[in-house]
């Protein structure tokens, strides 16, 4: 029983290319049923974002598996093969294992340590589940990498510093005033960074925000839209003073805000710390104004800056998180191969004769006048229970050969048998 | 028996810096909860040995330089603990465990043998005045602690280098936050200290005040703190003047505690017959 994995990531087309693979939330019944349907294929789950579209299957035949999956993805979306084929990759055994445990650990995102694609991988496994094109092994393959995301969360930080400008303002403004649900945001001017920033503020519980801009009724319209205030422009000096954090993008030739305007307006706020973000170019704030004493002045450039030091940090971290995922690889390759058949008939096997051994040894210890004759014919007696024992099971699993079914007997042995050091059940991967 | 829960205090101590430093480089919640345990383990053992030389002499010990040092060190692992479960801040320990490390290195350099009690010294006020006195001392070395954490800190966010020991740092608000807090416990105690040491000196000496250096500098440190206190309420002193102030008062407090004892004359020296006066 192999892992497969087919598809296509922001690694390996344009957006333009993946639109026209990715498939519809609304019908995924439609894609996952085809694929279980195909020759060979057992199980399917199909993972579409808009920065992937993957296929994990089960199948028995590696190399037949993938050239059909790759078919179905060309056929259903009306797009021909050769096209599409150059940005496809193939993967299976322990590199499938390997991907899909990245790819949850968004180890393989655009910025990795990125918290959404965990979520869509659940829903992708929700609607397989739901249209029950999963099965045992893909259940407990998902599951495992769900737990790995989770412990590469919890155990590096890779998820745990701004990675967008917007963040990084709100990151910094935490960094100076702690909790920020007693701050005011004041936003002069507009414009679309502005306005993203405004809003991560307003997410991250800031009390208010107050809106200015020249034409006043510009002001309006965004002090509505974020539920703020909104300022007349020639007001500014009379309201700064409210402000704890200032975002400021005019379009202003020169500076609007000097050192001496923000040292007034500290004095008046009894030196309470402001942090003020320019987006401008050219800047709105003079550069001496972060001289003042607890004001903070930071420019683009300088969110950037942060931006760039804490992607380093996530660099060094990511390094931890794949070091996790190769540990987890193994364990669970292990798993997948014990629900070999053959594996699984040699252990069940080996239980038997160990409880045959046991139970004929206790008896023998105490039997004073057996001869070897008779023991001998002890250890034919208990052989040939054991074996007609275990002949309708063994020659069953070699019939049946791979499938569904064979996999949840597989399965079922293990577990009634308690035949191999598998996979503890893990309910602690939601979340 | 005394000595001995002191020496294994102070080993716990060093212990504990080296594990707070360790945690400074490499910030692991298991390294930080390593190094908590173990100055929690000093502290138990340090109340031990407090207690048994207690026990042993019979006084309050806090008569002798070694003593002092020694309850200082105390007081102040004592008041950071607290800090530091509140806040849940082990880079706290970082910076003031030092201080509390150095103490009780310097009581060692001091003659820690019980001796019998000057006689102008035994009076009720003894552990009052002292207790009050560290208590004051402890808060006010906590505040220095969060104050140099602050400058570091505020220094990052000015001039925008963000390495590690920036990310390690907390927000500036709470470190703002604990020196004023500090302040607050601080202030009060070391005015009742200052109080109970003058009633003290009225029925020993027959005076209230006297102009005496420990007096004189006690009472310095007292205006820095309450100009700083005053400040804080009214003017919005806050952030980096603060925390200039708190370092400055710690200064004055160091001075007031040791430097008086060991540079000028003074009727306030500790328990050795020639030095205290009258």
């Amino acid at each position: 029983m192999n892992i497969i994995v087919v598809g296509l990531s922001h690694k390996t087309a344009s957006v333009d290319i993946r639109e026209k693979v990715a498939f519809a939330p609304t019908r995924m019944d439609r894609p996952l049923q085809a694929v279980v349907g195909l020759e060979e294929i057992t199980e399917a789950v199909i993972v579409s974002t808009c920065n992937r579209v993957e296929i994990y299957a089960v199948t028995r035949d590696i190399a037949g598996g993938m050239a059909r999956i790759k078919r179905f993805l060309a056929d259903y979306h009306n797009l021909s093969l050769d096209y599409l084929d150059p940005h496809l990759y193939g993967l299976h055994g322990e590199e499938a294992i390997r991907h899909v445990f990245r790819v949850a650990s968004s180890l393989d995102s655009m910025i990795v340590g990125e918290p959404q694609i965990l979520g869509q991988i659940k829903t992708a496994y929700g609607y397989a589940a739901e249209f029950k094109s999963s099965g045992i092994i893909l259940n407990r393959f998902l599951h495992k990498a769900f737990s790995v995301a989770k412990r590469v969360r919890t155990e590096t930080r890779i998820a745990s510093s701004a990675v967008s400008v917007a963040f990084a303002a709100v990151e910094l403004a935490r960094k100076i005033f702690g909790d920020l649900s007693d701050k005011t945001v004041m936003l002069i001017g507009a414009g679309e960074m502005c306005e993203l920033a405004a809003k991560h503020f307003l997410n991250n519980g800031v009390r208010g925000v107050m809106v200015t801009n020249r034409t006043f009724e510009r002001a309006e319209r965004l002090a509505d839209e974020l539920e703020g205030r909104a300022i007349r422009f020639d007001d500014i000096f009379a309201y700064l003073h409210q402000a704890d954090i200032i975002l400021s993008s005019t379009g202003a030739p020169h500076t609007i805000i000097g050192r001496k305007d923000v040292e007034e307006v500290v004095r008046r706020r009894k030196m309470k710390p402001m942090f003020f973000i320019d987006i401008a170019v050219p800047r709105d704030i003079d550069p001496r104004v972060n001289d003042v004493e607890n004001v903070y002045l930071y420019t683009v450039d300088d969110l950037q800056e942060v931006v760039a030091s804490n992607l380093q940090q996530r660099g060094e971290e990511a390094k931890k998180a794949e070091a996790i995922v190769e540990q987890e690889i193994g364990q669970f390759s292990l798993w997948l191969a014990s629900l070999g058949i053959t594996p699984t008939i040699v252990a069940l096997r080996n239980r038997f004769d160990e409880v045959r051994r046991a139970e004929l040894e206790k008896s023998v210890a105490n039997w004073k006048d057996l001869t070897p004759d008779g023991r001998k014919r002890l250890e034919a007696l208990t052989n040939a229970i054991m074996n007609k024992l275990l002949h309708p099971p063994t020659s069953l699993l070699k019939k049946s050969g791979q499938g569904g079914r064979t996999d949840l007997y597989v399965d079922a042995l293990h577990s009634l048998f308690e035949l191999q050091v598998g996979m503890e059940e893990e309910d602690d991967d939601e979340g | 028996m005394n000595d001995l829960l002191f020496t294994v205090a102070l080993g716990l101590y060093g212990c504990a810096t080296l594990a707070y430093f360790a945690f400074l480089v490499k910030t692991s919640p298991l390294l930080g909860k390593t190094a908590h345990w173990i100055i929690i383990a000093g502290f138990l053992t340090h109340c031990a040995a407090v207690g048994a030389r207690y026990l042993a002499a019979g006084y309050p010990p806090v008569t002798n330089l070694h003593e002092a040092l020694s309850f200082f060190s105390l007081a102040i692992v004592g008041l950071f603990i607290y800090f530091e479960m509140r806040y849940k801040l082990h880079i706290l320990g970082s910076f003031v465990i030092p201080v509390a490390l150095v103490m009780m290195i310097a009581a060692l350099g001091f003659p820690s043998r019980i001796g019998e009690l000057n006689p102008a010294l035994q009076s009720r006020w003894l552990a009052a005045h002292t207790i009050f006195a560290f208590a004051g001392y402890a808060a006010f070395t906590v505040s220095f602690g969060t104050a140099i954490m602050y400058l570091i800190q505020q220094r990052f966010l000015k001039q925008k280098k963000f390495g590690d020991l920036y990310r390690k740092l907390p927000a500036l608000d709470l470190l703002d936050d604990i020196s004023y807090r500090c302040l607050t416990y601080g202030f009060p105690l070391l005015t009742v200290a200052i109080m109970t040491g003058a009633i003290w000196a009225e029925t020993a000496w027959g005076t209230y005040w006297s102009w005496d250096p420990k007096e004189t500098w006690s009472l310095i440190t007292w205006f820095v703190y309450a100009a700083l206190l005053h400040g804080r309420l009214t003017t919005g002193w806050r952030g980096k003047k603060a925390a200039i102030l708190s370092i400055i008062g710690f200064c004055m407090l160091l001075f007031t505690f040791l430097g008086v004892n060991l540079f000028l004359p003074s009727l306030h020296g500790y328990n050795s017959p020639d030095r205290v006066g009258k």
